[in-house]
């Protein structure tokens, strides 16, 4: 008798912990009626490559209006654009320019830019590669950097994990698909492709411009190849002339005006959200 | 009223507190039993939902046979990796097997006292070493190492994979392997020392023969640690899908391929990661189900 009552004491004790332990980590000790009025549900559906960031901003927007749920779901730029257009989603993502014929009645916001460039090792003497070079590296036409003006050594070709948005954007550049793409090895983080190429002379990499220009600040034995001629820096993506780079926007309806949905762009587009944009390996906007 | 009498009062009170303290005990003990197991069966049952619309969709005879892994293409053949899975495992478990039963032997047998101190520290110590340390140090070190050697020009290899996960085994298997020995009761050892035998037919026809069941129990957990082994595999083994048909050629396992994918995928793709999870939870409890028939055997025997 006495054992069953204290076992019972006992489940509603550790459940009471743990019921107790989930609501603190939910909502901070903070008052939780919305003080500047905002409340409701926000809707973000499209790009998976603006998706992360997004929920990162919404968290953060959450935060700071606890009034306000943000949603985000991805299903592709089109989707986003659909969406936002038939009224199931209140901020399309796109990480695509929109065609003419879906600008009527829409507004974009570009929120982030996403830079994508090619780097080999510091001592790797090929200084530059036309993109007819880096097709034919990548499709395996190319195999020894002589055949670049190299030294006579094999190309050590790495891809990255599919899905990436990296791997989207270079695919989408040399018009082919996954498939056509021969590689010796595949590298899945950011730190994962740095380090692939600044211990292998002769390998050859792709990812975030953001990120390699970093590291190669930092002393990483690392080149950034031009493209075009054009330097690979975040300077020359956010002044639009780097050729491998597109801007993640939001889009948002004119006939429907919200001032949740201005609230948040402007949180979105704002310096406040720097810090996540760079965490996500993108280049934050010009404010 | 009499010293004697408050004494037993006193005693009847502790009596009660002690069993009111025993079952209270005894409930936390069953509320944290019921919640590992719990927890496990959650896992098991979310991980088998998840996982479901990618037996429903693409059905196993595809996730065996397709002839390539692109799955945005809708091309999901898992065959590859699942070799790639068990090459790199039990390549790891050839050579740590012999190299940790060996280290322990030198250890009980050969090793002066004090080497013997010094050198269980050192592997203790390389028992804890994240795996992410381990990865790191096998893509900026073994996998250049390898290179040099390699007709592929890179190091990132199923090799790579197998020599980083002997690294990560082996200390345990030294140390499970050791512990075997010493439970080997010193009567055996003694009556064998009796019995005039050399050192290394104590060690080799008595004492490992004694403790074989602990030793093969260490090394299959192991290979249940080594098949799972994510982060240190995915940054060393190059990750490229296909059946290797050399030790330098790369290779992805299944663990690294979730988590190159997981974060990236959604509904089919994402149902088939789940499927190769399945399979790998699927491998591990089978291994631990071999673990335990062992274990339970050794205790009828002694």
């Amino acid at each position: 008798m006495f054992r069953a009552i204290a076992a019972h004491l006992m489940m509603t004790l550790m459940l009471a912990a743990l019921l107790g332990g989930c609501g603190d980590s939910d909502a901070p000790a903070t008052a939780r009626s919305p003080a500047d009025g905002l409340t409701g549900k926000l809707t973000l559906t499209g790009s998976s490559t603006l998706a992360p960031l997004a929920a990162e901003i919404g968290k953060r927007f959450e935060q700071r209006h606890p009034g306000v749920r943000v949603d985000v779901q991805t299903g592709g730029s089109s989707r986003g654009i659909r969406d936002v257009t038939s009224g199931a989603a209140d901020v399309g993502m796109s990480s695509r320019s929109l065609n003419a014929d879906e600008t009527p009645g829409l507004t974009t916001h570009t929120v982030a830019w996403d830079g994508v460039c090619f780097i080999v090792h510091r001592d790797n003497p090929v200084a530059a590669l036309t993109n007819e070079q880096l097709l034919a590296i990548y499709t395996g036409k190319i195999d020894n950097w002589k055949q670049v003006d190299g030294d006579d050594a094999p190309i050590v070709v790495i891809d990255r994990a599919e899905g990436r948005s990296e791997v989207e954007l270079v695919t989408h550049f040399f018009r082919i698909t996954t498939p056509d793409i021969k590689a010796d090895a595949i590298a899945g983080e950011n730190q994962q492709a740095i380090k692939s190429v600044s211990t292998n002379p002769n390998a050859i990499v792709y990812l975030s411009i953001g990120t390699s220009e970093h590291e190669a600040a930092r002393g990483v034995p690392i080149k950034l190849l031009p493209l075009n001629g054009v330097p690979a820096s975040v300077a020359t993506v956010l002044d639009g002339t780097f050729p491998l780079a597109r801007p993640l926007i939001m889009i948002t309806r004119n006939d429907t005006p919200s001032p949740l949905v201005d609230a948040f762009i402007a949180f979105a587009t704002s310096s406040d959200v720097d810090d996540l944009v760079e965490a996500q390996s993108f280049v934050p906007i010009k404010h | 009223m009499s010293p004697s009498s408050t004494d037993t009062i006193d005693a009847t009170r502790h009596a009660r507190r002690r069993r009111v303290i025993d079952a209270l005990l005894l409930a936390a003990l069953r509320c944290a039993a019921g919640v590992s197991a719990a927890v496990v069966l959650v896992i098991a049952w979310f991980v088998a939902a998840e996982a479901w619309p990618g037996l429903r969709d693409v059905g196993v005879t595809r996730l065996l046979t397709d002839d390539a892994w692109r799955p945005t293409a809708g091309r999901y053949g898992m065959a590859p990796m699942l070799i790639g899975t068990l090459a790199a495992t039990f390549g790891a478990v050839l050579l740590t097997a012999p190299l940790g039963v060996g280290s322990a032997v030198f250890l009980r047998f050969y090793a002066p006292r004090r080497v013997a101190s010094v050198y269980r520290r050192v592997v203790e110590l390389l028992a804890g070493v994240p795996s992410v340390v381990f990865g790191l140090w096998g893509i900026a070190v073994l996998a250049p190492l390898i290179a040099t050697v390699s007709p592929l020009g890179q190091g990132q290899s199923l090799l790579a994979g197998v020599l980083i996960l002997t690294m990560m085994t082996l200390p345990t298997v030294a140390l499970t392997t050791d512990a075997a020995i010493a439970a080997v009761p010193a009567d055996t050892r003694r009556g064998a020392a009796a019995l005039g035998l050399s050192r290394r037919a104590i060690a080799w026809r008595v004492v490992i023969p004694a403790a074989r069941a602990g030793i093969v129990t260490g090394v299959i957990l192991q290979t249940g640690r080594a098949l799972g082994e994510t982060m240190a595999v995915l940054m060393v083994c190059g990750n490229i899908v296909q059946t290797p048909h050399s030790v330098f050629d790369p290779v992805r396992t299944l663990t690294a391929n979730i988590a190159l994918e997981m974060g990236y995928a959604d509904d089919r793709h994402r149902a088939v990661l789940f499927v190769s999870g399945l399979v790998l939870m699927l491998l591990v409890a089978g291994l631990v189900l071999i673990a335990e028939a062992i274990d339970r055997r050794r205790v009828h025997v002694t």
